[in-house]
């Protein structure tokens, strides 16, 4: 039996604004417990929400930046539950007129292209945090608050892999816009995930599940896998899929059941009446829309067709916003664009790594690296004696005045080599023999010989083609 | 020395003329609560350190012509947040709360240098119309002890009656200021929605709350409205629009020469009483000799209001009131296993029949599958019922009519049966349904018992009806005319 797979994705992004989407509070992490609330946060009697601008300019802007249509004429609503992190005991969020809807982003799956659907994206707030210890639980409400957006797919979701490509795409583009870190490992980017398989020809959707604990994009797909294996055998064996939410359990691969969904929430979802609706000007949405930066699909064709760069370099390079601008901005400064892209993937990026720091965080400058870049360019200094030169712009030092400082020019000069080759060369007469009895082995020996000579400064290249010259006469 | 019935200006004047110290003032309004109370039970609550000590700072600094309600006692309804006052909303699930923070009312009376003396008893979260339903205790009429006072802010109308104090602050979500003014013989507002600032009110019906002052004459209650209305940064619902001083251009009763007024039919129909029709008519020919015009009109879809409101207003009260679950303030029940029993037993425990009524209603009303047919069917009933009003206010100054079909009922008369109470509100639920400003003064009696007239006008138009109020009042006597409770009278 053949099947095909649909998955559904509910993406949480948390957004980078200075307060709170509903009161003055301040959005920051590692304060103090309960520090950044105020009575607005504790759901406290007699209190009124007032909407953050910012978080619905934010919204607006994450609809643009996914090719959805804004909701010009939209409402918050309430979403009514129990529970102790839920001090009101109703989310305001919105449920029948989100601020964008029927957006898009393209995923690139094996070269592949295709588009993936965004049904809707709506603004609420975030609860706050339960936490258990022994016989109390404690409520930390500095979260509460928080402005979220969530980013709903259309069913086009048809494999694992294409599920990673969306959060990929997603990421990538949400992050350019500057609204949200979207960095899962610290939670400002949360996945829901649903799956269904069915067999190829049947209109009906299967019945789906759930996954939990996906905490990275690479769960995300291993989750799925597995998943989507567990349904068709449980189908090809006779049984049916239970709607149900399952674990995905990091260790082993494998989804582990949680609970059995009973039927739908009932959440009572109806118009917030403390808040007015939001009527958004054709003014606000094109100030918006003008002011976004390029986004990455565009910068990575401009990187391919008019940099020469491959599609693999341009996709690293767009990883984030900082590091495609620093790209950009080095290659103003006449930067070979192929070089500039090598140190931004090699040794910049394990420099990040290895300090886990974000490039914009570091000493690291684009007129620095560029300089460096045009010093190897121009032949003054070698690649090898770039790797000192890296080390000093990373601590915020200017290339030239460096290699200058520590005489690290490289001697080109055949004038001033070519003494020094024939000084090796009397030396050597063993070496002189071997290479005309064949033994390439020799030229080695004999570089060698001159690099030591010159302490390393002899460019390479010179030092090649002098040395050829005269063993061949 | 008798300060209980005298209007605001009067009390300014002696007060400014330092005939009597504010402290004094503040001294012999607690003390004449404590002695009057007992018949009535207007308060749950006084503030007589905070009280006393703020009119010796004022009178220390001394009061100004420019500050008309300098020195002078108000009460607060009880769902109006106070700052270190215990606020109960007559609930047992808060009669321990002590707020950290003012409302904006409270913040406006203590920056015009009113001295609150203490907090009033409502219908439990401002549930009911006979302030019955306080889990604390019953307060009783101003007129007659056996009468229920109106509800829900039946504990203000009461105490401004009985002359315990000369303003005290309501809420009005169906009715709720201009029923039990009307039951007590005073004046009462419901500002137009968005006038006065939620915020700090312990929110029943979002869409439909509004603060507005009760006091014994339309001039007073015109002169406490400007000094709390406004537009609020805390409330996105609270209007930008600029707050006239509503008292200074009432003069005389020859403003109301040359008004339209319209006298809606279904006002004077079936179920309102033969002696609150007849003051209602008898009104009607107070306007006419005033020179004003009034012409019978129409509320084709009035007889809606009820059903609407009661969806409405519990559909959101059963949202708001989900708060008061145990875990960070209020009643929590003791003897509880699990997060499950925190919810249910703090809630059974803490909330009083009524409120639980109310919330299962809207609980239902909001449910899947019912939404549809009751909560947005309710919501456009209510676009209906603005509608018709708009269309009579194009054309009318203002809308004249009774409060409430009847007077004063007994006590424990209709407590037990929730639809004729919801019944009672007929008049007064279409204005909030409608966001128009409602003002209710008294317009006669009916065996000794206060009957009030309610008029309604256009958004934001309050001064109109301040106009033709006080305009009725110069004409009448019925506003003069007082129980004998008061006080020291």
């Amino acid at each position: 039996m053949n099947f095909e797979t649909t998955i559904g994705l509910e993406v949480h992004i948390e957004l980078k604004t200075h307060s709170k989407i509903f009161s003055p509070s301040p959005v920051a992490y590692g304060a103090e417990t309960n520090a950044n609330t105020n009575v607005i946060d504790w759901g406290y009697p007699g209190v009124l929400p007032t909407t953050n601008k910012g978080v619905v300019a934010d919204g607006i802007i994450a609809a643009l930046a996914l090719h959805a249509t804004v909701e010009q004429h939209t409402h918050f609503d309430r979403k009514n539950y129990f529970y102790p992190d839920n001090p009101k005991a109703y989310q305001i969020t919105q449920s029948d007129k989100p601020i964008g809807h029927d957006g898009w982003v393209e995923v690139d799956v094996d070269g592949v292209k295709k588009k993936i659907g965004i049904s809707e994206m709506h603004i609420e707030e975030d609860a706050g945090k339960n936490t258990h210890e022994r016989d109390y639980s404690y409520v930390d409400l500095n979260r509460q608050g928080t402005p979220l957006i969530e980013i709903v797919s259309k069913p086009d979701i048809a494999s694992p892999a294409e599920a990673y490509a969306y959060l990929e795409a997603l990421r990538q583009r949400i992050q350019f816009t500057g609204i949200s870190d979207v960095k899962m490992e610290e939670g400002s980017m949360r996945v829901d995930v649903n799956i269904s398989v069915r067999p190829v020809g049947q209109e009906k959707f299967g019945t789906k599940t759930e996954l939990k604990n996906l905490n990275s994009f690479n769960y995300v797909q291993r989750g799925l896998e597995y998943e989507e294996k567990r349904q068709q055998q449980v189908l090809m064996s006779g049984g049916a899929v239970q709607q149900e939410t399952r674990r995905f359990d990091e260790k082993t691969g494998e989804t582990i059941l949680m609970r059995v969904k009973a039927g739908a929430d009932d959440y009572r979802y109806f118009p917030e009446p403390d808040l007015p609706a939001l009527n958004i000007s054709d003014e606000w949405i094109k100030e918006l829309g003008d002011a976004m930066p390029e986004m990455p699909t565009k910068r990575r064709e401009r990187y391919v067709n008019e940099l020469g760069l491959t599609d693999y370099d341009a996709m690293v390079i767009t990883q984030t916003k900082e590091m495609s601008d620093f790209f950009d901005a080095t290659v103003a400064l006449k930067a070979d664009p192929k070089m500039a892209a090598n140190y931004l993937q090699g040794d910049v990026n394990a420099f990040l790594n290895d300090n886990h720091v974000d490039l914009q965080a570091t000493k690291l400058t684009p007129a620095n690296l560029a300089g460096m870049i045009n010093l190897i360019s121009d032949g003054t200094i070698s690649s090898k004696m770039a790797k000192k030169v890296f080390k000093a712009i990373t601590n915020g030092e200017e290339p030239k005045a460096f290699v200058e400082a520590h005489g690290l020019v490289q001697l080109s000069d055949p004038a001033k080599l070519q003494p020094i080759i024939d000084d090796v060369l009397d030396a050597n007469p063993q070496s002189i023999e071997d290479f005309n009895n064949g033994k390439k082995r020799a030229v080695g020996y004999l570089v060698g010989q001159i690099m030591k000579q010159t302490h390393g400064q002899a460019n390479p290249q010179v030092v090649n083609q002098l040395l050829m010259t005269a063993l061949k006469q | 020395m008798n300060y209980f019935n005298q209007d605001l200006a009067s009390l300014h004047a002696d007060l400014v003329a330092k005939k009597v110290s504010a402290k004094e003032l503040t001294q012999a309004t607690l003390d004449n609560i404590k002695d009057t109370d007992t018949k009535i039970d207007a308060f749950l609550n006084l503030n007589e350190d905070a009280a006393l000590a703020q009119a010796a700072k004022i009178d220390e600094a001394g009061i100004s012509d420019d500050q008309p309600l300098a020195g002078i006692p108000v009460a607060l309804k009880d769902n109006i947040v106070t700052k270190g006052l215990t606020t109960t909303a007559a609930s047992k699930m808060l009669a321990d709360f002590k707020p950290v923070y003012d409302a904006t009312v409270t913040e406006k009376l203590a920056a015009a240098q009113m001295i609150t003396v203490g907090k009033t008893n409502l219908d439990e979260f401002a549930m009911g119309g006979s302030t019955e339903n306080s889990a604390f205790k019953p307060t009783k009429n101003a007129w007659d002890q056996t009468k229920v006072p109106g509800g829900s802010s039946g504990g203000s109308a009461a105490a401004v009656a009985s002359g315990q104090v000369p303003v005290a602050l309501g809420s009005d979500t169906g009715g709720s200021i201009r029923q039990p003014a009307s039951f007590n013989g005073i004046v009462g507002i419901k500002p137009t929605y968005g006038r006065v600032s939620r915020w700090g009110l312990i929110a029943f019906g979002s869409s439909l709350d509004q603060i507005g002052p009760l006091t014994h004459g339309v001039k007073d209650n015109a002169t406490v409205l400007s000094a709390i209305a406004g537009h609020d940064d805390h409330d996105l619902t609270s209007s930008t629009q600029a707050v006239p001083d509503f008292a200074a251009d009432l003069n005389d009763a020859t403003s109301v020469k040359g008004l339209r007024i319209g006298l809606p039919k279904e006002y004077l129909a079936d179920g309102v009483s033969d002696d609150v029709k007849a003051a209602i008519l008898a009104a009607a020919d107070t306007y006419r000799k005033l020179g004003a015009t009034v012409d019978e009109v129409s509320l084709p879809h009035n007889k809606y209001g009820v059903a609407a409101y009661y969806i409405i207003a519990s559909s959101e009260a059963s949202s708001n009131l989900q708060r008061f679950d145990g875990i960070r303030y209020g009643y929590r029940a003791k003897d509880v296993q699990n997060l499950e029993d925190v919810y249910v037993k703090s809630r059974s425990e803490g909330f009083g029949d009524e409120v639980k009524r109310r919330i299962m209603l809207g609980t239902f009303s909001l449910s899947a599958g019912f939404y549809d047919a009751y909560f947005l069917k309710a919501a456009k009933v209510r676009t209906v019922i603005m509608n018709d009003f708009k269309a009579i206010l194009k054309d009318h100054d203002f809308i004249m009519g009774p409060v409430a079909p009847t007077p004063a009922f007994g006590l424990g008369d209709e407590i037990k049966d929730p639809i004729t109470m919801y019944m009672n509100d007929v008049l007064t639920i279409p204005v909030n349904l409608a966001g128009l400003p409602g003002l209710s003064l008294p317009a006669g009696f009916s065996n000794g018992l206060p009957v009030g007239m309610q008029l309604i006008g256009r958004p934001f138009d309050e001064s109109t009806l301040y106009r033709a109020g006080y305009a009725f009042e110069q004409s009448t006597d019925f506003h003069t005319q007082l129980p004998t409770l008061g006080g020291q009278n």
